[in-house]
């Protein structure tokens, strides 16, 4: 172009750069999808790979049957519900303390130096290795308190108590944001009228909170299922052909007591194994137990390659429980995020 | 009836009436135990003892079955933690002290050969190895100075050697570092060590200058993803690993009895001696169904004797015996107490 | 009775009530401290075990670790150095591929392709680390030994990190995604304004407002990464190497524990005291990367 000098200059040769820098914009899409599409792409490579092997084993008769020296044979039965009774006492402990905590954090809680020490606290917590948890799980419960209570070996309620403490800053998180998001007029309209503070939170602030809670629960308790390093050190690894509880019976078939002693099944026995605990190591929290990863983990390490399809086709099972919940809770998720009305 | 099971499940955890299901799923809290705990190696047989003898029995009794390690398991065995412990080594003095200073009494029961086989990638040239080789590999001072094939002898391949074996809690390990090394548990450790013996094989399997050891039934199990070598010791020829050559103990020295050791006080409850009546009773199908080498029937009807007069002991003072003939094991004095060196 | 005595009761009573309640929730809040100061406890007692017959200096300076063999070794160097490789090895990985994500969905992307790709990236993180070890070992070795490196070993610190590199992908693009999203839309404006594309406007704009929130989304991922252990125990093998050769294989801490906890954990042997010197070795790490992330938000926080 014509007589463009000095500070005109500048500007023009800018707006003359303007064809490459729309493409170099234009061509980060591209990137940006590729990048997005490697990651997916692995996931998609991985499920095809999982369901490949796994799936000439993919039947009823493998879900019901308990494992089993013969390959065939074999199923994940004590593995299913093993990590299903896990799960239950997991829920059990840290859904109630964890969102005790969070409410307290975000409603009661002054500023003072011992809630920052909490906050400080549960966000490092957050980061902890697992694995950390198993070795605390060893020395206190296994070594320490289950020395002399059978309820806290190698048990199923170590296991439940051990992923608690796991997912516990988890769900302290994801509860103080629920009951964060909640708008502040809410509580300031239950004071207006007399509500004292607990009957503010309870009866207003909760219930709006309850569904993002739940969402995260899911998610919290999603990666708890999944959870191997920590249990292997609680003691999941062995052959375990039973289950936790007495499925029906005949009263008065006989069978062996603890002491070695033969003895006969009462109705007082039935009820007793259905107990979650009872005095004198009864109860299915004071059982031993499997779960699904770790029979995953221990089948890939047979000789027979058939045990190999046996691994992949738990692994199917844990990986459609694992992103079945996942895809509920982002479900609700979405679902909550368009329904807010405030 | 695979519906039924899970409905059972499925019901149960919702604490709702059940139909009537088969005694098998009877196992409730308050039912007896049977604790076995040891070799991995032992495991395959041990496993389907306890899931026949759980079948047979209908859910009266339970049968666990874990795999620490020998070592590990012995420790427990020890402390009287367990019932019956897996070995595929005898026990060793250390183990008869801690045994003898916590009162329990063990009854050693040989129960199968296995052979301690020595692999290689399937395109590895070599075809057979001595002992005095394997020691130049795997002693305590080849650590970072024997790396590849060629050092060991001229006429190997040049290839970088990587190793995969057993680790320190397995009595494999204790058994191989003896009989090659000549002391147990002294071995070079910059290997991949496992008590999970198929992590050997896929290390092999993967790579074309390695070795590794483990027993039979992972070689018969595996026989497209690794090779065997044949062993020469002593100068004669080089024999290959097979059930018939350590029937005929013509492979030495890896080849090995295993162990089953069993309590005494624990024999004392009826579900143990039924289980390890069953045990014996049946362990040349159990062993052959696990694919390791039974024992002639006369060892078994030994063991049955010793079990029936809670005769506690070892036969093997404390430490291996590197290529014993199990016959004449049988015949030896029970010691409880380890002669001083 | 009067309106004033029922309401001075009912007050009383209801005060009470608050108070215990207050009371109630403080203590499931303070089980957080708890929980903290048993971990601590439990490392620090069980390690103090293990220092009385390894001194401390061979502890961190010896480069061979074989507590479990005959003659032992206690160098916890080569642990560290796995853990380090492969933690590498990921966020190399994660970090490019992560923050294009991030870029991408944050300025780039519609709302409906956002709202559909955020939730299914997520899932990546939700994958059990079993699968993911497996994965590693059966597909992506056999994969590399296929394309790239055809002398690669079975077990190696490669295929092990790309997926931890993959797990962690998630972490880093969601939450640096949100760190950008949080970015006012006036500064974006302004530099539409004057001239800038979108790609310019994110990295010149938006990724330095966000910085601290991407950085806490770095820190987030290299602490999952360091404590990852199936991924490392099923497909970088347990054999503790003092290397710095991704393709070799190599033992992280988290193996190596582990490990022991398959075989056995007797109490009160060396071994038993082992783990837990490498757990608060381990632990160290995780509270320094947490003290790092801390101080980087601080520092480089914008305030708009």
């Amino acid at each position: 172009m014509a007589a463009t000098q000095d500070a005109e200059a500048p500007a023009t040769r800018e707006i003359a750069n303007l064809p490459l820098r729309n493409l170099l914009d234009r061509s980060f899409i591209f990137w940006g999808i590729l990048a997005t599409v490697l990651g997916l792409g692995v996931l998609g490579a991985l499920v095809f790979d999982l369901v490949a092997d796994g799936a000439p084993k993919l039947n009823l008769k493998f879900l019901a049957s308990f494992p089993s020296s013969s390959a065939a044979e074999a199923g994940i039965l004590s593995a299913w519900v093993g990590s299903i009774f896990v799960v239950l006492t997991t829920a059990l402990i840290s859904v109630p303390l964890g969102v005790m905590a969070g409410v307290y954090l975000e409603e009661y809680a002054p500023r003072n130096p011992i809630t920052s020490a909490i906050e400080i606290t549960v966000n490092n917590l957050a980061g902890v290795p697992s694995i950390i948890y198993g070795l605390l799980a060893l020395s206190l419960f296994i070594y320490g308190i289950g020395q002399g209570n059978a309820l806290f070996g190698q048990t199923i309620f170590t296991a439940g108590l051990t992923l608690s403490l796991l997912i516990l800053p988890t769900i302290i998180i994801t509860a103080r944001e629920s009951v964060r998001a909640v708008p502040r007029g809410i509580r300031e309209a239950a004071f207006a009228v007399g509500a004292t503070k607990w009957q503010a939170t309870s009866h207003h602030v909760l219930p709006y909170a309850t569904p993002g809670i739940f969402t995260g629960v899911i998610i919290a308790l999603s990666r708890a299922i999944g959870e191997t390093a920590p249990l292997i050190l609680v003691g999941a690894l062995t052959f375990v052909a039973f289950l936790p509880f007495t499925g029906p019976a005949d009263v008065g078939q006989t069978y062996y007591d603890m002491g070695g002693n033969e003895a006969v099944i009462s109705q007082g026995d039935m009820l007793l194994s259905w107990l979650p605990w009872a005095p004198g190591g009864q109860g299915w929290l004071s059982q031993s137990f499997t779960v699904l990863p770790i029979q995953m983990f221990n089948w890939t390490s047979r000789p027979e390659k058939e045990f190999l399809e046996n691994a992949a086709a738990a692994g199917v099972v844990l990986l459609v429980i694992t992103l079945a919940l996942n895809g509920v809770a982002i479900w609700m998720r979405a679902r909550l995020r368009r329904q807010i009305r405030w | 009836m695979a519906l039924g099971r899970i409905a059972t499940a499925v019901l149960a955890l919702a604490v709702g009436a059940c139909s009537g299901e088969p005694a098998k799923d009877k196992a409730g809290a308050s039912v007896f135990t049977v604790a076995v705990d040891g070799s991995s190696t032992v495991f395959p047989i041990s496993e389907a003892a306890g899931e026949a003898f759980q079948k047979e029995q209908g859910g009266r009794v339970r049968v666990t079955v874990a795999e620490s390690g020998t070592g590990g398991g012995f420790k427990k065995f020890c402390r009287g933690e367990t019932h019956v412990q897996d070995a595929s080594r005898p026990i060793l003095a250390a183990e008869m002290a801690a045994c003898a200073e916590a009162g329990v009494r063990y009854i050693e029961l040989p129960i199968a050969f296995d052979a301690i086989s020595v692999v290689v990638h399937p395109s590895n040239p070599v075809q057979s190895i001595t002992t005095a080789e394997l020691k130049k590999i795997w002693a305590p001072e080849a650590q970072g100075q024997i790396d590849n094939w060629r050092e060991v002898n001229r006429a190997f391949p040049d290839l970088r050697l990587s190793l995969y074996g057993a680790g320190t809690a397995s009595g494999t390990f204790d058994y191989f570092t003896e009989a090659v090394n000549g002391k147990a548990k002294a071995s070079r450790t910059d290997y991949q060590p496992t008590e999970d013996d198929n992590v050997t094989v896929q290390g092999v399997a993967g790579d074309a200058g390695a070795m590794g050891y483990f027993g039979l039934a992972y070689l018969e199990q595996n026989t497209s993803r690794v090779r065997a070598l044949a062993v020469s010791h002593g100068g004669k020829p080089p024999v290959a690993p097979s059930a018939a050559t350590v029937e005929d103990g013509s492979y030495t020295p890896l080849s090995r009895p295993v162990f089953v050791y069993v309590s005494a006080d624990a024999l004392d409850k009826a579900p143990v001696a039924q289980f390890v009546d069953y045990y014996l009773t049946n362990a040349e199908t159990l062993v052959r169904g696990a694919r390791y080498v039974p024992l002639p029937a006369s060892a078994y009807a030994t063991a049955r004797e010793r079990v029936a007069s809670r005769s506690a002991g070892t036969a093997f003072g404390g430490k291996n015996d590197i290529g014993a003939d199990i016959a004449e094991v049988l015949r030896r004095p029970l010691v409880t107490t380890a002669p001083a060196p | 009775m009067t309106m004033d005595a029922t309401r001075d009761f009912t007050q009383r009573r209801l005060r009470l009530g608050e108070r215990a309640i207050e009371a109630a929730l403080f203590l499931a809040a303070a089980a957080a401290i708890f929980i903290t100061v048993a971990i601590a406890w439990t490392l620090i007692t069980e390690s103090l075990h293990f220092f009385d017959t390894v001194p401390l200096s061979k502890f961190l300076t010896d480069t061979v670790w074989s507590p479990l063999f005959e003659n032992p070794r206690y160098g916890i160097a080569p642990l560290l150095c796995g853990t380090l490789l492969t933690t590498l090895v990921g966020l190399a990985l994660a970090v490019p591929v992560g923050l294009m994500v991030a870029i991408y969905l944050s300025e780039f992307a519609s709302p409906r392709a956002r709202e559909t790709i955020k939730p299914v990236l997520e899932l990546l993180a939700a994958v059990p680390t079993v699968i993911y070890g497996y994965f590693a070992l059966t597909v992506v070795t056999p994969f590399l030994r296929a394309t790239i490196l055809p002398d690669l070993p079975t077990f190696n610190m490669l295929s092990a990190g790309l997926v931890i590199g993959v797990l962690i992908i998630p972490y880093i693009a969601s939450l640096s995604e949100d760190a950008m999203r949080a970015v006012p839309n006036a500064l974006r404006e302004g530099s539409f304004a004057m001239g800038g594309t979108r790609l310019e406007t994110a990295v010149n704009v938006a990724f330095p407002a966000a910085i601290s929130g991407i950085a806490g989304a770095l820190i987030l991922g290299m602490s999952r990464a360091v404590g990852e252990t199936m991924i490392v125990a099923i497909a970088g093998g347990q054999q503790p190497n003092f290397t710095i050769d991704p393709t070799e294989s190599a033992a992280t801490v988290t193996a190596y524990i582990a490990q022991v906890a398959i075989g056995d954990v007797a109490a009160g042997t060396i071994e038993y005291y082992s783990i837990f010197a490498a757990g608060f070795a381990l632990l160290l790490m995780t509270l320094a990367f947490n003290l790092l992330a801390f101080w980087l938000q601080r520092r480089f926080r914008e305030e708009y």
